[in-house]
């Protein structure tokens, strides 16, 4: 088929009458329909969040409480994370397994690095008294923000059952569609993170 | 093991004790027939660990039956109760226990009757509708269908291990807290709906991925079945609304399980936000459960009108214009709980807008019935009934849209009675016309029809002698979830009628139980070989009733609207297929066991978590977890099939 005729096509039959679409283009999609409705769970706690952040019941507030440096450097290490997501995404479609084991393993470091800094941080606050049952805008915080770190906890783990499965099974058509649909996982977690990050820790008052 | 005792089995109360004696010699019966006939491999082949949308689409609709049959004894309790408990009559039912009847009702009718017999009529349908061999992820289908069926298990275990919530279908805290529920009802209630409410936010993604992107070739928007079009705006609020759910029951569970102070009395928790964020989730709900309802009655009416349906584009833009509206009304559920005028006058205005597109699907149907060559087959009658009944139910909706009238009239029985008005006249009456309409395509053989206009007019004259008297009691100022009354209210006939109501209800079910057993049995003289039993528009008319597991031998290709009966009208009947299409091997999905598997721990995981059995419930997440690192180590997922060898077999 030359352009021209392949041109044509294009414009003839509109893409909703081209009958069903490819495996990758289904799986993409439903994996982005999940996406959508775990962003909507994090809406969910942001909007809890929004209600109770003021409702401190007396303890300690959020200016008090949050290192904003120590958060930046963990918002650092989530985004450079991302950063070698995408390369371990060129490694992956050129299919060089050694680029994309370096990737990863750089990936899970930052990951691990995010996931103990905050760790650190929750562990100190209720070392402090100022746990998840010291008031409303505490348990609306740590509801959050555990919610984006199990999310990172199981990222983690994902990437690397991902990494035994390409080790294991090569290739295949449905162990690259899963590295992408973990790609996109990772990186909608980023976004996530920017609005934690924006309205926890930057808006607190 | 946690919090779990002997003393958690009620052996002081009969009336659980009973019910369970009989759920158990039922399930018992059942193993040994199946043991006798041998059918046990059958069984775990054909149907546990299927992943054919159409068995799991009968699979979804025998589990909604069996919770109608639970849910509605719930409902003879409360209304016998009623019936007797005037004055110095107590009835039968302490408050405690009549707290759990009703919450339990309202959890059972809408999460496992309403929601998965219209989850399992798409997932039948559907695929068969946009001309595709199965949904977008089949064996994410079958995981879907065995968590809720865990739920429903959790909800039922309740009844003989501890007890239910009594708190309502919702759940309210403060009341839903620790410190007013400390016993496992509540806990109950949550973790079975988080179990299904997973399984129902996979299906809505599994379904509107199965819509947008697998219909057969020529299938654009614009010809899209109009039960597509309502099951895609159902499923797409799914995905929107359910994480909503999700989040909502984890804050109420951290409340209980982690001291947070969510919406406790205590330390800033606000109540109030648990019930914007559940009927933020809530009103969507209804939209869910009522949509694909309206898409049945479209099918239907077209259908036993010999017409194509009237304003098609109207339809679809109505349904999607009331998915939207639908997001933005749920204040009317508390009305009376201090939002000021301005808020309520907005959010009354939004809910009464909600009328004009409905308004227009109404006048659709009657239109599509003007001029056309009617049939009163069974589906039909359930069509016109749903028109007469949910008119009035709309109408009596509109009136509390108004926040002074709803100041009247909220958690009165009159708003008992208009919920029931369009769930029952709307949702049931489309699962039973949906029912009856697509019995024949899945087994082949029609259901009695003598039987089956005897269980509409049950229902039909039964729903009306039910809840006509609450709407009159809910005047009178009788509230809802009231377990005795003064003599003096002069309630008690009107309380006696609604329960004869409820009685004829019951001849309904009973006669939908003998429907369906003398089908079955006089499936010969019932049996339609043509597939093609109600002279229907759509494709899954135009394939074997049965469809083979691949429904479609080779892909249709579609030039219209209604394609089949352009095809009848054209072609001889023979849709043509699509370029490359036909005489070619087929690749199906594997049966897999990984739904059964999961939703096994995760069941065990639900259990233990409402006992605080701690390291029972690392189990079920460790059985979850394993089960998923299994799947995706297996890489033989399908297996070939010819369909010309294996359809001249069967």
């Amino acid at each position: 088929m030359n352009a021209a005729t392949h041109a044509i096509e294009e414009v003839e039959i509109p893409i909703s009458e081209r009958g069903p679409a490819p495996r990758k283009v289904i799986v993409g999609y439903g994996f982005w329909l999940f996406l959508l409705s775990d962003i909507i769970v994090f809406s969910a706690l942001f909007a809890a969040y929004a209600v109770l952040s003021g409702r401190t019941a007396d303890g300690p507030t959020g200016v008090q409480l949050f290192h904003r440096r120590q958060v930046l450097v963990e918002t650092g290490c989530l985004l450079a994370s991302s950063f070698t997501c995408a390369l371990m995404a060129l490694a992956i479609e050129q299919r060089r397994r050694g680029l994309m084991v370096i990737g990863a393993i750089a990936m899970f470091a930052l990951g691990a690095a995010f996931l103990g800094l905050e760790l650190t941080e929750l562990a100190g606050m209720i070392a402090r008294g100022a746990g998840p049952d010291r008031s409303a805008f505490l348990s609306a915080f740590f509801a959050l923000v555990g919610m984006h770190g199990l999310h990172v906890a199981i990222g983690l783990a994902w990437l690397v059952s991902m990494v035994a499965q390409v080790f294991t099974l090569g290739w295949r058509e449905m162990v690259v569609d899963r590295l992408a649909c973990f790609s996109l996982f990772w990186h909608a977690l980023d976004i996530v993170w920017i609005g934690v990050f924006t309205i926890v820790y930057l808006g607190a008052r | 093991m946690g919090k779990l005792t002997w003393d958690a089995i009620p052996l002081h109360e009969p009336i659980p004790l009973v019910a369970a004696a009989v759920v158990l010699a039922v399930i018992a019966g059942l193993g040994v027939m199946v043991t006798a006939k041998g059918w046990w491999t059958a069984l775990w082949r054909d149907w546990i660990t299927t992943v054919d949308h159409k068995r799991i689409g009968v699979m979804y609709v025998m589990l909604a039956l069996v919770m109608l049959v639970r849910g509605f004894v719930d409902a003879l309790m409360m209304r016998s109760q009623l019936a007797l408990a005037a004055g110095h009559g107590q009835g039968y039912l302490p408050p405690a226990h009549y707290d759990q009847i009703f919450s339990a009702h309202g959890t059972i009718m809408i999460f496992f009757v309403a929601m998965a017999f219209m989850v399992g009529l798409m997932n039948f349908a559907v695929p068969l509708q946009i001309g595709a061999r199965d949904v977008a992820f089949p064996v994410l289908n079958s995981v879907s269908f065995w968590l809720t069926a865990a739920g429903v298990l959790l909800t039922n275990v309740s009844l003989v291990v501890g007890e239910f919530a009594r708190t309502g279908w919702l759940a309210y805290p403060p009341l839903s807290e620790l410190a007013y529920s400390p016993g496992v009802g509540v806990d109950y209630w949550l973790w079975s709906l988080q179990i299904s409410g997973v399984g129902t936010l996979l299906s809505g993604i599994n379904l509107t991925t199965t819509i947008l992107k697998l219909r057969a070739p020529g299938m654009g928007y614009g010809r899209m079945p109009i039960f597509t079009w309502t099951a895609l705006a159902s499923n797409m609020l799914i995905v929107a609304a359910f994480p909503i759910l999700t989040a909502t029951l984890g804050m109420l569970l951290l409340d209980r399980y982690l001291g947070f102070h969510f919406f406790t009395n205590e330390l800033g928790g606000n109540a109030m936000m648990y019930v914007n964020l559940i009927w933020a989730w809530g009103h969507p709900e209804v939209y869910i459960l009522i949509l694909p309802a309206f898409g049945i009655f479209s099918e239907v009416i077209a259908t036993f009108s010999g017409k194509p349906l009237f304003g098609y584009r109207s339809m679809a833009a109505a349904t999607l214009g009331i998915s939207v509206v639908s997001f933005m009304v749920w204040l009317h559920h508390f009305f009376t709980m201090g939002a000021g005028a301005d808020v309520n006058a907005f959010f009354g205005i939004a809910t009464s807008i909600i009328a004009i597109p409905t308004g227009v699907k109404i006048f659709n149907w009657l239109f599509t019935m003007y001029g056309g060559t009617l049939r009163f087959e069974v589906p039909m009658l359930w069509a016109i009934g749903f028109i007469l009944t949910f008119v009035i139910g709309g109408a009596t909706g509109v009136m509390l849209a108004l926040p002074p009238a709803d100041f009247q009239l909220h958690n009165s029985l009159f708003l008992v009675a208009h919920f029931h008005n369009v769930i029952i006249g709307g949702v049931v009456f489309g699962a039973f016309a949906g029912y009856t309409y697509w019995f024949p395509k899945a087994f082949g053989f029609r259901l009695h029809d003598g039987l089956g206009r005897a269980v509409f007019w049950c229902w039909f004259v039964g729903f009306w002698l039910a809840f006509l008297p609450l709407y009159v009691l809910g005047l009178a100022g009788a509230t809802r979830r009231m377990q005795h009354y003064p003599a003096e209210t002069g309630w008690q006939p009107l309380m006696v009628i609604a329960l004869v109501g409820a009685l004829v209800i019951l001849a309904g079910l009973v006669l939908t139980v003998v429907q369906l057993v003398v089908s079955v049995r006089a499936r010969e003289r019932l049996r339609d070989a043509s597939g093609d039993p109600w002279d229907g528009r759509t494709l899954e008319w135009s394939t074997a009733s049965p469809p083979p597991a691949w429904n479609f031998a080779a892909l249709p290709m579609v030039s219209s609207l209604d394609a089949f009966w352009e095809a009848k009208r054209c072609h001889g009947g023979v849709v043509p297929s699509a370029p490359g299409e036909g005489g070619r091997t087929l690749h199906l999905p594997r049966p897999s066991a990984l739904g059964f598997v999961v939703a096994f721990f995760a069941f065990v995981g639900g259990f233990a978590l409402v006992w605080h059995v701690w390291w029972l419930a690392l189990v079920g997440l460790g059985g979850c977890v394993a089960a998923g690192l299994a799947r995706a180590w297996q890489v033989e997922h399908e297996f070939e099939v010819d369909p010309d060898v294996a359809g001249a077999r069967t």
